[in-house]
């Protein structure tokens, strides 16, 4: 097992946004979280990569204890979060955002993690000296991705990465995640477009105000009743 | 207009001291949204630390500067670790009251006997003054080491800054904690660092001003430091190509508001910049018209 969170509850003051909820990655894998607004899809990936400390629980990386590490060192160990909204450092140029991304790694690495990424992401490549905030939203994702791919993820972990973007444009960046995974990279990827998550993804779990109430195979869950009616649209 | 240009001159001598003192308000504000308001106070120890450095342990210039920097970046980022840091998820008023005592705490403990005593002391100049005239102009050694020394520090903060990783992960963390934090950047760290490097420069700023207009106290601090804050506002505060302009234009103002108007209206002067400026263009000459980032 790559992750595995057990019992994970979190609390904003005095709000629980997550109430002992359990979930795992294996290596290799695409594991999609899924819900509505205000789930806790993104206060889960938070609490992995160390922007939350849990109140009770354990996060375990590759059989090592994560939670209560600070972010950096969790980064370190190849955890790579791709925040929701993308939070590209738009006064800085593409090509310092994708630095960024390489600051865990040695600087000798850093052009062949340029490449790899220029190969998923072209676009990236023309606008190498551009400031990010003149990016449109499908290449600021792009830019996103790209951030978190410049540091040779183990496991990397999407927060919404089809938000406010044109169905073309949706497909292009789920094909893209195929792609990452099928590369080596296990992905855990939160979504609320559930039929395209629920397309690419080996396993999904579907969390609800904070508690994880189906899980399954991704192919299982596109057939179940509840999920074709509350998340499928169906 | 020679006499204009000697003048300007003369405030052009201050307002480099002016903008070392301003590039750590800014680098600060820009880190952690925090006025420090006991930097001032760490100029005046930086001074300090150049008269022992040169009176006492009969040290060479260059060396008493660099202790002064050393030592003052010590101080800034031990103010910062134990008066700021755990006030960082408060109110920001709390950190803001912190400061102010952090300034009076560092005040009246050097004015102490035992530290470095409440009266006014002679700078000891490393050399004899020299003058050289050219064009009718002026100039002392005295403001060539100033000029030479404040402008070698901006190039070398900028360079830091612009092309250095460690000065990328500060761009990053003044943009965003968390999202800095999430690139493997150890967030507490840059934040001591950029204390640090912003309390080295105010350091050298001290020993400057020291030699340039040469008697220190305790208190030395208060005024200088509240004319770099007006002229961090002025270039735009959290930028630091801002601070750097906004710190010669306080300088040569002051300048020419003593010697065409009237000395005593000299510290008025600043203080109607910044409320013009507060007025006008509250994010600075260099600021963007937005709100502040977030
Ligand atoms: N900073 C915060 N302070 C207080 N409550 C918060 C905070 N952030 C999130 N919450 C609450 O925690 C719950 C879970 O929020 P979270 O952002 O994890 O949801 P989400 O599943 O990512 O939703 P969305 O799909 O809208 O992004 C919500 O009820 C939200 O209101
Ligand atoms: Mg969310």
């Amino acid at each position: 097992m790559l992750l595995e969170v057990k019992d994970l509850t979190v609390d904003y003051g005095m709000v629980r946004a997550l109430k002992e909820i359990s979930f795992s990655v294996n290596e290799g894998e695409i594991v999609t979280l899924i819900g509505a607004n205000g789930a806790g899809k993104t206060t889960t990936l938070k609490t992995i990569s160390g922007l939350l400390k849990p109140v009770s629980g354990e996060i375990f990386f590759q059989g090592k204890r994560i939670d209560g590490l600070p972010g950096h060192q969790i980064v370190r160990m190849g955890v790579i979060h791709v925040p929701e909204g993308r939070k590209p450092f738009v006064d800085l140029t593409v090509e310092e955002n994708l630095r960024l991304g390489a600051f865990t790694r040695d600087s000798g690495d850093i052009s062949g993690a340029l490449e790899r990424v220029f190969k998923s992401f072209p676009r990236l490549r023309e606008r190498l000296h551009q400031r990010a905030g003149t990016l449109s939203g499908g290449e600021l994702q792009m830019l996103a991705m790209g951030r978190g791919l410049m540091a040779k993820p183990k496991l990397l972990m999407l927060d919404e990465p089809s938000m406010g973007l044109a169905p073309i444009m949706v497909e292009e960046i789920f094909s893209i995640i195929k792609e990452i995974n099928q590369q080596g990279t296990a992905i855990l990827l939160v979504e609320q477009n559930a039929f395209m998550a629920l397309q690419i993804a080996h396993r999904a779990y579907v969390l609800e105000t904070g508690a994880i109430v189906l899980a399954g195979r991704a192919d299982e869950l596109r057939d179940n009743p509840k999920v074709k009616a509350a998340y499928l649209g169906e | 207009m020679t006499y204009f240009l000697q003048q300007l001159i003369n405030g052009l001598q201050l307002g480099f001291v002016y903008a070392l003192i301003a590039l750590g308000y800014t680098m600060v504000y820009g880190i952690v949204r925090l006025i420090n308001f006991a930097h001032g106070d760490v100029f005046m120890v930086g001074a300090y630390l150049g008269f022992f450095a040169i009176a006492s342990w009969r040290l060479p210039f260059p060396v008493a500067i660099v202790v002064a920097m050393v030592g003052c970046a010590l101080l800034g980022v031990l103010i910062e670790r134990l008066a700021y840091k755990p006030l960082r998820r408060a109110p920001r008023i709390s950190s803001l009251i912190t400061a102010i005592g952090v300034s009076l705490f560092l005040e009246y403990f050097t004015s102490l006997k035992f530290v470095f005593g409440p009266y006014f002391r002679a700078y000891p100049r490393p050399f004899a003054v020299r003058t050289y005239e050219l064009a009718g102009i002026t100039i002392s050694n005295i403001q060539i080491i100033v000029f030479g020394v404040a402008l070698v520090l901006m190039v070398a903060l900028t360079l830091f800054v612009n092309r250095t990783k460690t000065g990328l992960a500060m761009r990053a963390v003044s943009f965003d904690h968390q999202t800095a934090a999430l690139m493997g950047i150890n967030v507490n760290n840059v934040i001591s660092i950029t204390f640090g490097i912003g309390a080295a420069l105010a350091g050298a700023g001290g020993v400057l001003y020291g030699i340039a207009y040469p008697q220190i106290n305790p208190f030395m601090g208060i005024m200088p430091g509240l004319k770099a804050f007006v002229a961090a506002v002025l270039g735009g505060i959290g930028i630091i190509p801002g601070a750097m302009l906004g710190a010669v234009i306080m300088g040569v103002v002051e300048k020419l508001t003593e010697v065409y108007i009237s000395s005593t209206l000299r510290d008025a002067g600043a203080f109607a910049i910044l409320i013009i400026v507060l007025l006008v263009r509250p994010s600075g000459l260099l600021g963007k018209k937005q709100k502040e980032k977030v």
